[in-house]
């Protein structure tokens, strides 16, 4: 398992830039979701071709498990531009069952109806339960039951490996 | 027949709040996790989609039984605004048959399978009454009863204090006007000594402001001027005409020349103080047109917040009834 933070940055960095070449993606919208997200977002923005500053994402009325897990205690700040005809690079820390990119998904298009989704991630548990990929992939981790991936930042920005 | 404590009846097996009757009770952490959330609600008002799924499918009742368009009007925002479906009833109720009829309408609106209501009523305890009698699994949210509690009025103005002052910690609240008839004004001495302001003051002529209130945990003034010094948040009760009948007050305009709030009177209080007024604002009765217009008045700021800590009470009361019952279906299953 590779858990050098700084080398999988880069690579996800130079692997959005050809992606973006490829795709026609011109001037996008980088979008982290709160908090690990964001982070991530804020390494890879510096490397993409863009003017727009960073936005960010906090799905937390969006999520689909209202009912058994009520509204979260701590809900940050969506800061997003109209995302009408956009190219949005939506970017998270942690894959797991997709459901965190369901509920952005849902919110990005109440802002307005985007030319295109591409998704970074940072970490690809490959233990998804809705048909989701992403379209950059820092690293796939395959993690046993007892244990967890935690992400810390955003200085200094390190990821552990928990044992629980 | 009262069986339960409204305090202990709002709050679900895991401390959270599955109705919203009173503030009497309510720990500083939940008034807290209110504003918390209401902040978060208050930012969704800049979007051009102001909408979260939040209670998606879920029918809302705006149960008023006394009339009240601008409480009813935020209301029905906040529960729209988190996707549900809203009704408004406005119900005439005689005061003699009250507890038979109230019964009455709680069985017909059950088969409208609602999942809230928002209930004002003339009555004090209407809304714990209706907490205590109607189908599990239903929130209750009181928008005022009787004379005993106004409790989302009260955390939308602890709302506008926050935003205003950034901290509780030592201010000095000033309460001004007709305190021995206001529910908003009981919810409010309920919420700023739980927050942990410095002190609270009741302002008024004695015939407005009987001294049992001491009792809540406030200072009573009957001079204004004494009242008012050194004070950061003045918050103007709307004089009631309808009492003037009573004999309880000379006149409209003596009290406004002993306890209206102009700029003179301003003065007294600290140079960047707060005026705040829960609304219909009386001009030159209880507030001069120059103050209220003010560059110290945040009157309008109490009613954008009011729609934001409506939205958070709604979805924290829908979230603890919804816990309770997946709490209760697994128990039962196991």
């Amino acid at each position: 398992m590779n858990l050098d933070l700084e080398r999988t940055l880069e690579k996800m960095s130079q692997e959005l830039v050809a992606y973006c070449a490829h795709k026609n993606i011109e001037n996008p919208i980088v979008v982290g979701i709160h908090s690990g997200g964001v982070w991530v977002a804020e390494r890879l923005l510096a490397s993409v071709n863009t003017s727009e500053p960073l936005a960010t994402l906090d799905i937390s009325f969006y999520r689909d498990d209202f009912t058994r897990a009520g509204l979260h205690p701590k809900v940050k700040q969506t800061l997003l531009p109209s995302t009408e005809n956009r190219h949005i690079i939506l970017v998270d820390d942690v894959l797991m069952s997709g459901r965190t990119i369901r509920a952005a998904m849902n919110e990005i298009f109440d802002f307005g109806r985007p030319s295109s989704i591409s998704l970074a991630i940072l970490y690809d548990l490959d233990k998804s339960e809705l048909p989701i990929k992403a379209d950059i992939v820092g690293e796939v981790i395959h993690l046993d039951s007892k244990q967890k991936i935690k992400l810390s930042g955003p200085e200094p920005l390190a990821v552990s490996l928990i044992q629980t | 027949m009262v069986r339960s404590e409204p305090r202990a009846l709002q709050l679900n097996d895991q401390g959270q709040l599955k109705h919203f009757l009173t503030l009497d009770g309510l720990n500083k952490a939940i008034l807290t996790d209110i504003l918390d959330k209401a902040d978060s609600f208050l930012s969704m008002g800049e979007q051009s989609v102001k909408k979260v799924p939040l209670l998606r499918g879920k029918t809302v009742v705006n149960l008023f039984f006394e009339n009240s368009t601008r409480t009813r009007t935020t209301f029905e925002l906040a529960a729209k605004r988190l996707s549900a479906d809203v009704i408004n009833l406005n119900i005439e109720t005689s005061a003699t048959s009250k507890g038979e009829s109230l019964m009455d309408t709680l069985q017909n609106l059950e088969a409208m399978q609602s999942d809230m209501f928002i209930v004002r009523h003339c009555e004090s305890g209407a809304a714990h009454f209706i907490a205590e009698h109607c189908t599990p699994n239903v929130a209750v949210i009181n928008a005022g009863d009787g004379q005993h509690s106004h409790p989302t009025q009260a955390m939308l103005d602890m709302l506008t204090i926050r935003r205003s002052k950034g901290q509780f910690e030592g201010l000095k609240v000033a309460i001004v006007g007709d305190i021995l008839h206001s529910r908003v004004a009981r919810s409010q001495i309920h919420a700023l000594n739980t927050l942990g302001v410095d002190e609270v003051r009741l302002i008024g002529p004695k015939t407005l402001v009987p001294s049992f209130f001491k009792e809540m945990g406030a200072k009573v003034f009957y001079e204004l001027e004494q009242g008012l010094k050194d004070v950061d948040v003045i918050i103007m009760l709307r004089l009631q005409k309808e009492r003037m009948q009573g004999a309880l007050l000379p006149s409209e305009s003596e009290f406004y020349r002993l306890y209206g709030l102009t700029e003179s009177s301003l003065a007294w209080a600290k140079a960047d103080a707060i005026v705040m007024h829960p609304g219909p604002i009386n001009r030159g009765v209880e507030i001069s047109s120059e103050v209220a217009d003010g560059k110290h008045s945040v009157i309008l700021n109490q009613v954008t917040n009011g729609i934001a800590v409506r939205m958070a009470v709604l979805s924290i009361a829908m979230s603890g009834q919804l816990q309770n019952k997946e709490k209760n279906e697994t128990g039962a299953n196991t």
